[in-house]
């Protein structure tokens, strides 16, 4: 499935939740709780992602001519997002990641569900991942 | 849930309530429920107007003018002086020094009382529930001085292990720096005990009164503590600004904190002479308007009677505390025999953050993390509590919210 493809399944799941605030953080949990588990190994300093409040870490590498990331957090809620991050940009192409527009974060409403302090870390994890795709880039190309 | 959420007959609760605009609103489409008064508190409408007085009609510079408004600002300045004064009991006006808070003025102490009496040899004693406010000006000192800073343990029920601090307590103790009542905890320490310990060898006492100042009767002459600092916003008064209490002798011997306007009694190229106290702390112009209407805040306790307060918050506290014992799956950090009205506690499985958002939902304002007491939190092995914290406003019926809202996350964190 495309990026595009996969913000508009995101935000008509969000849009079943309606405005429901308590459902929709519960929702976002049960996604992170869905997440699969990372290697104790990788959860290192080197792989926290800087500007989080929680603690998030985040491994990428390339997988044929995609990316494929692993993730995981101290808490749900930003496991969750995460989660849905990786839905989004697993296993694409690093061109297609790094020009993604991530138009679900705004169309579910996201920054009001989470407050200004959650939204920035999110933003640090969008930026990560957009980081990570260009090193799988530079990788991929090396590889040529 | 518990029933019978009856508020108490002769403690007007709603005439209270009404008193604070900002209670009456609804956040995520639920009644606000607003219980992270340890951070800071609500103000009642006379602060609010006071402040707006201030600028709308007596706004000037205070001290030394000769006109009607500068002495019409410097009386209310005064005022508020006053009643702090009386507020703690302290023997004088000059001993009360405006800050910007209590972290202000443990910094005040650190830096002018500590350079001046603290030496390489020395030691300070603080404990490990201090907030960092309390431990970090302490630490900057002793890397300048070579001075030692020692630690009081705690008790896993979150209080002081007397034992530890008579163990630390000897010559070298110059100063004993503790918290009145943990704000991570609520814990109430026996501040008694350790200022007539202290004094047998000689140190000081400076007590950190951020979470008593509001919640307990404080004396300052009967506790015979040498300095007591505390902030005007955790008392229902305007942020920045605070104060610190200190015995006469020692306010006198400090040398200045800042230099500045105000502080001095004459200025020469050759030299300058200080002000007396409190003016000889008091650099520059301060926070005029706050300070004024700091004033109504006292009055606004002073009014209702810190018996009726303290027997009003130590109601909705034993009331929380038997509810969130009877949930399934929570866990409460600090469980002292004597606190404040602070309840710290953890959903087993869930992250404090997690926690906060998912009440916050229900428009239920908490406190989330280590609360600035990262040591302490290590010593529990947690990263962090959620803090549910009380005052004269709140009412039994919002703690029914916030116990059905925990219960409900504890079951859904059971299901997932």
């Amino acid at each position: 499935m495309t990026i595009n493809s996969i913000q508009d399944q995101i935000i008509d799941e969000f849009a079943i939740l309606g405005n429901d605030r308590e459902s929709t953080i519960f929702y976002i949990m049960e996604l992170g709780a869905k997440l699969p588990a990372m290697a104790e190994s990788d959860k290192t300093e080197d792989n926290i992602i800087k500007g989080c409040q929680s603690k998030v870490w985040l491994t990428a590498d390339t997988d044929a001519d995609k990316v494929s990331f692993n993730a995981d957090s101290n808490t749900d809620i930003t496991k969750g997002l995460i989660s849905l991050l990786i839905r989004v940009l697993n296993q694409q192409k690093p061109e297609d990641i790094l020009s993604a527009d991530l138009y679900f974060i705004e169309k579910i409403g996201m920054g009001s569900i989470i407050g200004s302090q959650r939204s920035n870390g999110l933003a640090a994890m969008i930026k990560q991942m957009k980081m990570y795709a260009l090193a799988c880039q530079a990788k991929l190309q090396m590889q040529k | 849930m518990i029933q019978n959420a009856n508020i108490k007959s002769s403690f007007d609760l709603k005439l209270i309530r009404d008193q604070f605009p900002i209670l009456h609103q609804e956040v995520n489409g639920k009644d606000l429920v607003y219980f992270d008064n340890a951070a800071t508190t609500q103000k009642p409408k006379r602060v609010i107007e006071a402040l707006n007085k201030y600028y709308e009609v007596d706004n000037a510079n205070i001290h030394r003018g000769a006109h009607a408004l500068a002495d019409r600002s410097t009386r209310y300045f005064e005022h508020t002086r006053a009643s702090i004064c009386q507020f703690i009991n302290s023997p004088s006006e000059d001993q009360i020094i405006f800050t910007k808070g209590t972290t202000d003025g443990i910094n005040l102490v650190a830096a002018t009382f500590g350079r001046a009496n603290i030496k390489k040899g020395d030691s300070i004693i603080i404990s490990h529930m201090e907030h960092h406010s309390n431990i970090v000006p302490w630490q900057m000192l002793c890397e300048a001085t070579g001075a030692t800073l020692k630690v009081i343990k705690v008790t896993a029920s979150g209080e002081l292990d007397m034992n530890s601090f008579d163990e630390l307590l000897d010559k070298s103790v110059k100063l004993v720096s503790i918290v009145h009542a943990s704000n991570a905890l609520g814990t109430i320490n026996p501040v008694e005990e350790i200022i007539q310990k202290a004094h047998q060898i000689g140190a000081k006492v400076l007590l950190d009164g951020a979470q008593s100042a509001s919640h307990l009767l404080v004396d300052v002459h009967a506790l015979d503590c040498d300095f007591y600092v505390c902030s005007a916003h955790k008392l229902y008064g305007p942020t920045g600004v605070g104060f610190l209490y200190g015995k006469r002798e020692l306010l006198e011997e400090m040398p200045p904190y800042q230099g500045g306007g105000e502080m001095i009694k004459e200025v020469d190229f050759a030299g300058t002479t200080y002000n007396t106290i409190p003016f000889k702390f008091e650099a520059g112009t301060p926070n005029i308007g706050d300070v004024i209407a700091f004033n109504e805040a006292i009055q606004f306790i002073n009014e209702l009677g810190k018996d009726a307060i303290m027997s009003h918050e130590n109601e909705l506290l034993a009331y929380a505390t038997e509810g969130m014992e009877s949930i399934p799956g929570v866990r409460l950090i600090g469980t002292a025999a004597k606190k404040v009205s602070v309840l710290s506690f953890l959903i087993e499985g869930m992250h404090p953050f997690d926690v906060g958002m998912m009440l916050d939902a229900r428009g239920i304002a908490v406190r989330t993390g280590h609360h600035c007491t990262q040591p302490l939190m290590k010593l529990f092995n947690i990263e962090g509590t959620v803090r549910a914290s009380f005052a004269v406003y709140n009412t039994k019926n919002e703690i029914d919210t916030l116990l059905e809202g925990v219960a409900k996350l504890a079951k859904m964190k059971q299901s997932v």
